[in-house]
């Protein structure tokens, strides 16, 4: 299946999760904390830490490391504490 | 706003233990559902590849599985427990509501890895060791591909040899504590706890076979880089884990995998109103807590390892029957191997402990909750000069704790940096999984989600 990450078209297979996709794709950082702006990824892998927040089709605050893609997912970084879209 | 089903026994939890649960359970002829938050079965032991169709395990017929769902809260009825669950994609707003109403519940949650803080450990490329484990397992994908593995526990050592399986470098394994004596030349001695003999000794050949250096009484204390983990500084530790001055080396690492032993994942047990004792759930001989028709198994009741949770599952699920009117027979089996388990879990647990000297690893700005961004310093302020002292007052002064996370990471770490002697004083959380606004709102459509009958075995 085919996903777009920050607009760019990228490979992904059924059952990934979209740490998966983005750990693949040689990404270890896809959020910006909300007061430092420091860079953020994978932190526990299993869904505790809320450290891997990512903006899938427009929805903010979605863990990269519990979320399954589907085809056509926009996947974006996330800028601090965002809206949705 | 949900549906609500009538289930006489709920496993929430699909590892090794509300796996056993569920087929003890059933066995008796009482019907179950079995809840968890992932596609597959086999929670954190036996995590399955989640690319691949195929699920590995095969539930007793009639058993109800509701795969991708969270319970988000319990809540006390007439003659049992409420579980709120939500089903569908992870955080996504269109999940399904449904309530379950059981007679009788086992909890099986299971338990996350213990981070311990360091300068630069808030830095991409930094992971928990389970993290490490759970997406090499689950997903085929390494974390780095020169990477250290560091903290304490035998846990290290399958997440150095599932790296090396998805084609990472392990330029070591630093074992924090002092080596067991024996513990890889002779995994049959003193810890070898049972069924893990094999396994140990296959770890420690991969070991050997990839020249993966083992090195006791050293911790990674620094993580450098701007944007991304580029280099670590380790240093060798006396007994109490504060580092040997002129002992520290640099290394080269793209990632570091760290894992101080296992925090139980306690926030549904609390929401039961469950007595906890040291960070744990209180169980008796037949797995019940403190709470009539509310059992535990596994990690949640003590930190012992796939085997005995396993066996502590088996008597759960038994006991669960029983609660509901089945007819049991005593899981005699289940519950020596309980005995021998606890036994190993206590040993392992002394040769292993998290010691005091980590908190000289700190400076005032490195990080003590990852969430709120709370720095060593801020903390120490919060409780000289604001006199925050217990938990609360310490959350809300600092903010530490009061994040997304609602202190699962930092918790048992705040707790001891200021002297408060429990490590769940943070776990009670109103919902033991954040929801967004609009689903508590109830405004999402009423469908019902999929309820799959298990596979006959
Ligand atoms: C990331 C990680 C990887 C691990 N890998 C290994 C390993 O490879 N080898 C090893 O020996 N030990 C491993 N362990 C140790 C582990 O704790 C095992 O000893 C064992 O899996 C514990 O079994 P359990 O049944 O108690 O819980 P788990 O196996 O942890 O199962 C708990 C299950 O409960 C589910 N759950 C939790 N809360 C909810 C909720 N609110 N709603 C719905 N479902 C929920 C989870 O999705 C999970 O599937 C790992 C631990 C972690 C944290
Ligand atoms: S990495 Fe911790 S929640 Fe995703």
């Amino acid at each position: 299946m085919r996903v777009r990450v920050d607009g760019e078209v990228c490979e992904a297979e059924e059952g990934q999760t979209v740490a998966g996709v983005l750990l693949a794709a040689g990404r270890n950082s896809w959020r910006s904390t909300r007061r430092g702006g420091r860079p953020r990824g994978v932190f526990c892998g299993i869904g505790v830490c809320f450290d891997c927040l990512v903006v899938v089709n427009g929805v903010p605050d979605v863990r990269a490391c519990q979320r399954r893609v589907e085809p056509d997912d926009e996947i974006r970084t996330q800028h601090g504490a965002e809206l949705p879209s | 706003m949900s549906r609500t089903v009538v289930s006489s026994i709920v496993v929430i939890g699909a590892g090794p233990a509300g796996l056993a649960a569920t087929r003890a359970a059933a066995d008796t002829g009482a019907d179950v559902t079995l809840i968890d938050a992932a596609p597959k079965l086999g929670g954190q032991y036996h995590r399955q590849d989640a690319r691949t169709g195929d699920e590995r395990f095969a539930l007793p017929a009639g058993v109800q599985h509701l795969r991708e769902s969270v319970v988000w809260a319990i809540e006390p009825i007439d003659g049992g427990h409420r579980a709120h669950v939500r089903t569908g994609p992870a955080d996504s707003p269109d999940r399904t509501g449904t309530s379950i109403d059981a007679a009788a519940l086992v909890l099986a949650t299971g338990a996350y890895d213990r981070a311990l803080p360091f300068p630069g450990w808030d830095l991409p490329g930094v992971f928990t060791a389970g993290a490490a484990q759970a997406l090499a397992k689950g997903q085929g994908v390494a974390v780095g591909s020169r990477v250290l593995v560091a903290g304490t526990g035998p846990f290290l050592l399958p997440v150095a040899s599932s790296l090396v399986g998805v084609g990472a470098e392990v330029v070591a394994i630093l074992e924090a504590n002092a080596a067991v004596r024996g513990w890889l030349s002779n995994p049959f001695g003193a810890l070898a706890g049972a069924g893990k003999a094999g396994e140990l000794a296959a770890y420690a050949a991969t070991l050997v076979r990839h020249r993966i250096p083992y090195r006791a009484r050293r911790a990674v204390i620094e993580a450098h880089g701007a944007d991304r983990v580029e280099a670590v500084t380790t240093a060798r530790l006396d007994a109490d884990w504060s580092p040997l001055p002129g002992s520290e080396k640099t290394m080269e690492v793209d990632a570091v995998a760290v894992g101080f032993g296992f925090t139980p994942q306690l926030e549904l047990a609390v929401s039961a109103r469950c007595e906890l004792r040291d960070g744990f759930v209180v169980v008796d001989a037949a797995q019940a807590t403190s709470v009539p028709g509310v059992f535990a198994a596994g990690e949640l009741t003590g930190i012992g390892g796939a085997t005995l949770s396993a066996a502590e599952g088996a008597v759960a699920g038994a006991a669960a029957a029983r609660h509901v009117g089945a007819e049991v027979r005593p899981p005699l089996q289940a519950m020596r191997r309980i005995r021998s388990g606890r036994r190993f879990a206590a040993a392992l647990g002394e040769a292993y402990p998290v010691r005091p000297g980590w908190r000289t690893w700190l400076r005032d700005d490195t990080l003590v909750c990852r969430c709120e961004e709370v720095d060593y310093a801020a903390l120490r302020g919060a409780r000289n000069d604001r006199d925050a002292t217990g938990s609360r007052s310490l959350k809300l002064v600092s903010r530490a704790g009061l994040g997304l996370c609602q202190g699962r990471v930092c918790g048992a770490n705040v707790a001891e940096l200021s002297g408060i002697d429990d490590p769940a004083a943070f776990a009670g959380r109103p919902m033991a999984v954040p929801l967004r606004l609009c689903e508590l709102a109830g405004a999402d459509p009423e469908a019902t989600p999929e309820i799959e009958p298990g596979v006959k075995v």
